[in-house]
């Protein structure tokens, strides 16, 4: 029973609902290729007219930030990148 | 749901491993999501598999009932219903394999221990629909017993589990409402058709109200299940609110709920005690098609074998032209 299906990829699915909008991660499936993939995208998460468009990527070339290193990473303290760290004086408006 | 690159588990020093517990224990209470790479006890780990390898053979397995009328569905329209169903219950259980897969279980051992009857699934399944109405039955009291199981899953803390959950209760409500359509028409239908309907609420009512799994006073997992917010309320919560929310849907269709201790008490419907002799019988193997089941899904996966040869070899075919 075991074996025959090891050798099956991992593929990780993207759809994009209309036009417009970004491709956005869904899930993942096993595929033994990028056809079977994405037959089997289709079938598993647009039953509902949920996409216009599939991407399936193999799961094996997505590189990943640690998450141990979360904070070093991604710890910026620069608040004044934001445009709610700017007091806009009163009676200003349009900016 | 992760990809399987980045759900290694690390191993620790045991002295990090208290730490860790603590953190892990205040990001639960702290309604924080735990994510594959994240570290979780052993434990958590573990009762996550189970639940939720459970979970995927139950829509697996549950295809089988429903799919023994397809070929016999009364109307074209009725068929694709009932076909669109069938579908979305296997892709539920995609969507959970690869869930548990994202613990470090591999899809293949999950469903070799299907086969080799020695996974659980809810026992529900090992019941025979004998008639049409079953169809209507199912649809409407398992899978309102299953949605009432699912909505607070999709708070659970294991990130992965909680998004596929909100995929499976987005879908699961056509499955409810198309069960009771169906019912609807039987009940309000011909005396025979009426009958039916009964009959088939007779059969199905009490393994419903046991889907939501042993007394609180014998559960064993409940405690830790609850504290680390896999669960949310307890089996017999959850049991409560169902037999409230069934009762009087019961009553629409002029259907008779066969329980003689039914009664009403300003709040809550109070009922009878459900037989779990039967309900321990079925689960230890002996319900009314626990072998069928299994030996349904066994030559499903050996008659398929040859069509998973095929793909893996043509891949392989391809990559060398
Ligand atoms: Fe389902
Ligand atoms: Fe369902």
């Amino acid at each position: 029973m075991t074996g025959e299906r090891a050798a099956w990829p991992l593929w990780e699915v993207f759809v994009r609902s209309r036009a417009g909008l970004a491709h956005q991660h869904v899930g993942s499936l096993h595929a033994v290729d990028a056809r079977m993939a994405l037959d089997n995208a289709r079938d598993v998460y647009t039953r509902r007219g949920e996409g216009a468009s599939l991407w399936v990527v193999p799961a094996s070339a997505v590189v990943a930030s640690d998450p141990a290193d979360k904070d070093s990473f991604f710890g910026l303290d620069e608040e004044f990148r934001h445009a709610s760290y700017y007091v806009v004086p009163d009676g200003v408006h349009g900016i | 749901m992760c990809t399987q690159g980045l759900d290694q588990p690390r191993t620790l020093a045991a002295e990090d491993v208290s730490a860790r517990a603590e953190h892990f224990e205040a990001r639960v209470a702290a309604e924080d999501k735990i994510e594959p790479p994240d570290w979780m006890p052993d434990a958590y780990r573990a009762l996550l598999i189970r639940q939720i390898a459970q979970h995927a053979h139950s829509e697996i397995v549950g295809m089988l009932p429903e799919g023994n009328w397809l070929s016999r569905a009364p109307s074209l329209r009725r068929k694709g219903i009932l076909l669109a169903k069938v579908q979305d219950e296997a892709g539920h259980g995609l969507y959970l394999y690869s869930a548990a897969e994202t613990l470090g279980v591999t899809r293949d051992e999950l469903v070799d221990q299907l086969l080799a009857g020695t996974a659980k699934y809810s026992s529900i399944f090992n019941y025979p629909t004998l008639t049409w109405a079953d169809v209507g039955a199912v649809g409407w009291l398992v899978d309102g017993a299953a949605i009432m199981n699912q909505v607070p899953l999709c708070r659970c803390s294991y990130g992965p589990y909680a998004r596929a959950m909100v995929r499976i209760c987005r879908e699961e409500s056509f499955h409810q409402r198309q069960g009771f359509e169906l019912l609807t028409v039987l009940a309000q239908g011909t005396p025979a058709q009426h009958a039916m309907a009964q009959d088939a609420l007779d059969r199905w009512w009490w393994p419903a109200v046991m889907m939501f799994g042993p007394p609180d006073s014998e559960s064993t997992h409940n405690d830790r299940s609850l504290r680390w917010k896999v669960k949310r309320f307890t089996n017999d919560e959850l049991r409560q609110k169902f037999v409230d929310l069934t009762v009087p849907q019961a009553q629409f269709l002029a259907l008779t709920v066969p329980d003689p201790d039914l009664a009403y008490d300003g709040e809550h419907w109070r009922f009878g005690k459900p037989d779990w002799s039967e309900f321990k019988r079925v689960v230890k193997g002996d319900g009314p098609c626990n072998r069928e089941r299994l030996v349904a899904r066994r030559t499903a996966h050996e008659d398929g074998a040859w069509v998973r040869e095929a793909a893996v070899a043509h891949a392989a075919k391809r990559v060398l032209v």
